[in-house]
């Protein structure tokens, strides 16, 4: 056998699945969207149908704020851990990251301990502190698993900032905030960029959080499983999951223009 | 602290490590304590350990046994594709990773309703834990490829193989034993990545799985959804004691892989 032959075949396991696992079904995904009585229009009912563009709306409020959130925090926190040695640190790198790998519905479990009925502060302060299933609960929940994505970006990239950059700035008499504003943003933008595209793109199609707390708050995941098992309004459902997927591929491509990596999206 | 703005930084990473992990402790002690509502002093107990063994325990193994089959499945892809895109770089491999990439950008249910879509009604596939295998090796695949593709793009393969080839070696020789022995690291930290992810993914399986077909996580919600606190806590800590090791292992071999390629 050739070397040429071989390498070809190597490929051909991963083409035949690729193929049959993930190109046909997104091609028969998107014929589906278009087989409802409205047809292609669907997509623009979904923008005329108040329903569905509340409901998109609000998803989108909620990402961008999960997505500020999550940057102020992760990045204080990054910055803070890149550039101070000292014990516990080790510790506390981890408690940072160990989210990583709860699913989303673990996640919402961790919030229902904190803000549920049986919740923490229900039971630390007086009169009925529930937060769990309302939307502020679910900003907490898809704050629990961005941090730790976007904590790693942001220290990725932090470490390689030169050190002597910020002192330049300060030997030339910079206060903090200047040299916080001129040196070490500029030098984090595009990592800030990144991390935030996957935040946002985690956030919008987050299901396992949304299908623990949301069960009285529309986003679009919840939307699209209640259309697909309640409603059996294939069409929608499937036109909904196109626009998702198009709108969480557009960010994490931008994500990976600005910086190398990704993390999995997830939750 | 001398410096106020260290102390704000510290302050707010202390906050983010508490947010993060107060709820975890409370979910181990929940599961361990006799009633939650009345707190520690009701007695602690691993009676409610037990209850989930009986109430889910055959989830935990299908778990388990996914995971595994997942990982046999996407050696068996990964590790050659990998190979063979590392030896043709260009556009056309870039163009191929970022396809296999897609379950990484699109969120699980969408791909989940794509592959019921395309193959629901094929009830033979549908109700096996197969139809389930697909979706967890669409999702980890990724993985697996990039993790091995990272590491062979960094060694000489060519060299390497031009030496083998000049004593002999043909092609599926030079396979086993120059590129799997080399890239060793990158399919070990691809292996516990592609694990971990099986065991605790939900988008997907949530869709795609059926009554008779629980995973741990589907289990998880389900519990979330009909059992009392103690119960969905203890079920919780058996997770955790399951998925904390494998996420250290996984980020110590993804950091020594990582060191090879630099």
């Amino acid at each position: 056998m050739s070397s040429r032959l071989f390498v070809a075949l190597c490929l051909v396991p991963l083409a035949v699945f690729a193929l049959a696992f993930l190109a046909l079904p997104i091609v028969r995904l998107i014929l589906a969207s278009g087989e409802g009585d409205a047809g292609w229009a669907i997509y623009w009912q979904i923008l005329q149908t108040p329903r569905y563009l509340t409901t998109l709306i609000q998803t989108v409020v909620v990402s961008i704020a999960v997505t500020l959130a999550a940057l102020a925090v992760s990045t204080t926190a990054g910055l803070f851990l890149t550039r101070n040695r000292f014990r516990g640190r080790a510790v506390l790198l981890s408690i940072l990251t160990l989210p990583l790998a709860f699913p989303g519905v673990v996640v919402g479990f961790m919030i229902i301990l904190l803000g549920g009925r049986q919740g923490l502060f229900n039971a630390l302060l007086p009169g009925h502190v529930v937060f769990a299933y309302s939307i502020f609960g679910l900003f907490l929940g898809y704050l629990y698993f961005s941090i730790p994505r976007v904590l790693l970006t942001v220290m990725a990239a932090a470490e390689k900032i030169d050190p002597s950059l910020e002192e330049a700035a300060r030997t030339l008499g910079a206060p903090p905030h200047r040299v916080v504003i001129d040196v070490l943003i500029p030098a984090l933008a595009p990592a800030l960029i990144a991390a935030g595209a996957i935040a946002f793109a985690t956030a919008m199609g987050a299901f396992g959080t949304a299908f623990t707390l949301a069960t009285n708050i529309d986003v679009l995941p919840m939307v699209i499983y209640t259309e697909f098992t309640l409603s059996a309004n294939i069409a929608m459902a499937a036109a909904l999951s196109v626009l998702l997927g198009i709108v969480t591929w557009a960010m994490l491509f931008l994500a990976r223009t600005f910086s190398g990596t990704t993390v999995a999206a997830g939750g | 602290m001398k410096n106020p703005g260290r102390f704000l930084q510290l302050s707010v990473t202390l906050l983010a490590a508490a947010f993060l992990l107060v709820p975890t402790i409370q979910s181990v002690l929940a599961g361990l304590t006799v009633n939650y509502f009345q707190g520690l002093r009701s007695g602690l107990t691993l009676n409610w350990i037990f209850v989930v063994w009986d109430l889910y325990s055959s989830s935990i193994f299908l778990s388990l046994g996914i995971a595994l089959a997942c990982l046999v499945v996407t050696l068996i892809i990964g590790v050659p594709a990998a190979y063979a895109m590392a030896r043709n770089p260009g556009r056309l491999t870039r163009a191929l990773e970022e396809f296999i990439s897609l379950p990484l950008a699109i969120p699980g249910l969408a791909l989940a309703l794509a592959l019921l879509q395309l193959y629901g009604t094929y009830k033979g596939f549908r109700l096996s834990w197969t139809f389930i295998l697909v979706g967890h090796v669409l999702y980890t695949l990724p993985f697996m490829v990039r993790s091995v593709l990272s590491v062979l793009a960094a060694i000489d393969l060519k060299t390497l193989e031009e030496g083998a080839a000049s004593l002999g070696a043909g092609p599926a020789r030079r396979f086993i034993d120059i590129v799997v022995p080399n890239a060793l690291p990158g399919i070990l930290a691809g292996a516990l990545t592609v694990v971990t992810l099986s065991i605790g993914e939900f988008n997907l399986t949530w869709m795609l799985h059926t009554p008779y077909l629980k995973t741990l996580p589907v289990g998880l919600a389900d519990s979330y959804a009909s059992m009392r606190l103690e119960i969905a806590s203890a079920y919780t800590l058996i997770f955790f004691v399951m998925i904390v090791p494998l996420l250290l292992a996984m980020q110590w071999a993804s950091a020594r892989a990582q060191r090879i390629t630099q």
